[in-house]
């Protein structure tokens, strides 16, 4: 048992007949390297804290005071115009909705890209095997990519407007859900497959018939969460492309003082949103998967 | 025992017709939703708002270069610089091969065939299986003579001549004429042309290296090497790699930070460890609201009072992300197995040292491992946070995509910010299997 923990490591060896004392020493080599990780690794976060602070615009000390002063500011002028923020609110509905949108587009298109990879991408399963390291690693890519980049890019050629977030997003997506998806898809029982293939069903029948309606449940619940980031990625790439809520955000946030009633109906929308979007979706994610 | 089955089968019947009608009716709902946001993005003005041109620029400046010989028609000055800017501007007087100037005149060898002339009448220039295009300024206006009737790739007008073909692109306007050569890869990558390295083969520069007299006689060969590529005008690899670093950084440090304040939040708010009741409520309502109010929000809030910078960026992911953490801590410290807590009590140890020895010990490795997880997507996060906080390679691909015209600098940053996603994915996939193998 003890040279089973030691290993056939050198030097001095600990005493095997007393049990006691090898334990005792076990325990305190762990505190040892437990004590030397601890330790590096609050080194690292202090350096890093240092090291971020001093490339910063503004130190942590005096940023820390002006917490508050923004959001008070803006509190402060929307509390004056309160009486506007209802209208305010149902003004940026439009907006919120072709943000939903984006997301429930690319949600939908990615999900259906990553049905295909994932299904060609799992062992067992796939329709060429050779070609299931392929897949994968052009998933892989697709997870990396950063949605930012690709809607930025495509600005430029297809210029404003949501199409280019839509394919942004939804790119990321098949990645993602991609990866997932595989997961759930290894984890299907192969009878269903091998008694289509019995029956001379092809390889679209086979996926089809035999492998969705077991992976079904999860992967919808997994297009469900993805749906929850992807509103969110879409108010970001609004904030920093074109188009939806983000992008009134933006605007509102430039114009700055005089339009913080703008900006509070904003965040109380998209917040909101949000939250109404999560607790839905938890919901049904729930109801899905525990099958009640 | 007829009645039951005439029942069963009509229920069997009956689930059929509502699956079958599922199957049919679910497609076609999310075929319509689709029809519907095609029309509200208004998918079919966007053919004719898309810039193929664009693309074509895109895809072109990605993989190759082009260098421009200048004249300035007022003052005859001939100048050639890679892509045209004062970065990549070859020393006045100097040309590279394929030009030869004399006072009079300027020759540009396009390849193929393909001669450009610049002289003090005008320019002129052959195209093989075409003939001779030449142009000459009188008064106010540009006299174009070439073979008629002129094919589309030539564009004229009385003030400006735009000539382009596969070798290249000429154009001359009353104040200067201007010719591109095009040439595949990126330009200048390790060394600019003021350095005495830029040009040089990779033999010549091995030779250098390790046994070429020096360059500078202050330092080693190769020493000037890793200066001039580390400090390269036109790709600043020292600035990128920094920005990368501030990236890793940003999503390290909001990440770490975010687990240091959530591990104490969430034994506040879970139920076997805190049994206040209201106490519990609050802290999971502030979870909810953290998370709810969404990173974007907290990243505008956060830079109005720090001002743009890496730790805006940190303190961004970290407050959005203590939100989720403190939401899976408190649910991963409800499922522990209080077995482990109740003999670590028998030895009459208080709530500290239960919580150290009864319950860290049993959830390090899921709190790990989604630690871990988040680091992951989290420095693809960095990235979009830096666009907006102003710091790390975001910034800097935001920059170098709002100029429109570095494409090839957009291309090189996409392609680093792949790989270290990719870098951060393996480390924590490999930290996760080490760390939660071990424990």
């Amino acid at each position: 048992m003890v040279e089973i923990i030691y290993g056939p490591r050198g030097g001095k060896r600990p005493d095997l007949t007393n049990g006691h004392e090898a334990y005792l020493e076990m325990v305190r080599r762990k505190r040892m390297y437990g004590g030397l990780l601890l330790l590096v690794f609050i080194a690292l976060m202090a350096s890093g804290w240092n090291l971020a602070a001093s490339r910063n615009a503004g130190g942590f000390w005096n940023g820390i005071g002006n917490v508050f002063a923004f959001p008070s500011e803006v509190f402060a002028e929307a509390w004056e115009k309160r009486a506007l923020i209802p209208g305010l609110v149902v003004e940026h509905v439009p907006a919120l909705i072709e943000t939903i949108n984006i997301a429930a587009v690319a949600t939908i298109l990615g999900a259906a890209a990553a049905v295909v990879m994932s299904l060609l991408a799992t062992r067992g399963l796939a329709r060429w095997p050779r070609a299931v390291p392929l897949f994968r690693r052009a998933m892989d890519a697709m997870r990396a990519i950063p949605e930012i980049v690709i809607a930025l890019v495509l600005i430029y050629i297809l210029g404003g407007g949501p199409v280019p977030a839509v394919i942004a997003i939804a790119v990321h997506t098949a990645g993602a859900l991609g990866k997932l998806f595989s997961e759930v898809a290894e984890n299907a029982d192969l009878k269903p497959v091998e008694g289509l293939q019995s029956v001379g069903a092809n390889w679209t029948q086979r996926m089809w018939l035999g492998v969705i309606p077991q992976v079904a449940p999860n992967w919808l619940s997994y297009g469900l969460l993805r749906f929850e980031i992807n509103v969110r990625a879409s108010a970001i790439l609004g904030f920093v492309g074109e188009g939806g809520i983000g992008y009134d955000l933006k605007i509102a946030m430039q114009w700055g003082q005089g339009r913080y009633d703008d900006v509070v109906a904003i965040f109380l929308l998209l917040f909101l949103a949000i939250v109404v979007i999560d607790r839905t979706s938890d919901h049904f994610r729930h109801r899905i998967v525990k099958g009640h | 025992m007829a009645m039951l089955d005439a029942t069963l089968t009509d229920m069997v019947t009956r689930s059929f017709l509502r699956r079958r009608l599922i199957a049919f009716a679910v497609p076609l709902a999310v075929l319509a939703y689709l029809v519907y946001t095609a029309v509200a993005f208004d998918l079919a003005g966007l053919a004719s708002r898309a810039r193929m041109d664009n693309a074509a620029i895109l895809m072109s400046d990605f993989v190759s270069h082009k260098v421009h010989v200048t004249r300035d028609n007022r003052n005859g000055q001939v100048t050639a610089s890679v892509e045209g800017e004062n970065k990549g501007a070859y020393p006045a007087g100097t040309f590279p091969d394929w030009v030869s100037a004399s006072d009079a005149e300027t020759v540009i060898d396009l390849g193929g065939g393909h001669v450009v002339t610049y002289d003090a009448a005008g320019g002129r220039y052959v195209v093989p299986g075409y003939g001779v295009i030449d142009i000459r300024p009188e008064a106010n206006r540009l006299i174009l003579t070439a073979p008629e009737p002129l094919p589309d790739w030539i564009n004229a007008s009385d003030t400006r001549v735009t000539v382009t073909t596969d070798a290249g692109r000429f154009t001359y306007t009353r104040s200067r004429v201007e010719t591109f050569r095009y040439f595949a890869g990126w330009e200048l990558f390790f060394f600019t042309l003021d350095s005495p390295f830029a040009g040089k083969g990779i033999g010549d520069l091995a030779a250098l290296a390790l046994w070429g007299d020096r360059v500078d006689p202050a330092r080693p060969n190769i020493v000037a090497m890793v200066s001039d590529v580390w400090n390269n005008k036109m790709w600043r690899h020292g600035d990128v790699a920094w920005a990368l670093f501030e990236t890793v950084l940003m999503a390290f440090l909001g990440t770490m930070g975010a687990a240091l304040v959530a591990l104490p939040l969430g034994f506040a708010a879970a139920r076997n460890f805190n049994p206040i009741v209201p106490l519990r409520g609050l802290i999971r309502r502030v979870f909810d609201f953290v998370r709810g109010v969404d990173g974007l929000i907290w990243t505008i809030i956060l830079s109005r009072a720090f001002g743009p910078g890496p730790m805006t960026g940190s303190l961004a992911i970290l407050l959005t992300d203590s939100g989720s953490f403190g939401k899976l801590f408190s649910e991963a410290l409800e499922n522990i197995d209080e077995k482990q807590v109740e003999g670590i009590r028998s030895t009459g140890a208080n709530g500290l040292l239960r919580a150290r020895f009864g319950v860290i010990p049993q959830v390090t490795p899921v709190l790990l491992s989604q630690v871990l997880y988040f680091l992951e997507s989290n420095t693809r996060s960095a990235t979009v946070i830096g666009a907006i906080v102003g710091g790390g390679i975001g910034l800097m691909l935001t920059q170098a995509i709002q100029t429109q015209k570095d494409w090839e600098e957009v291309a090189y940053y996409i392609t680093l910010i792949v790989l270290m996603v990719m870098a951060m994915d393996s480390l924590s996939g490999w930290l996760r299997r080490k760390l939660i193998k071990g424990a």
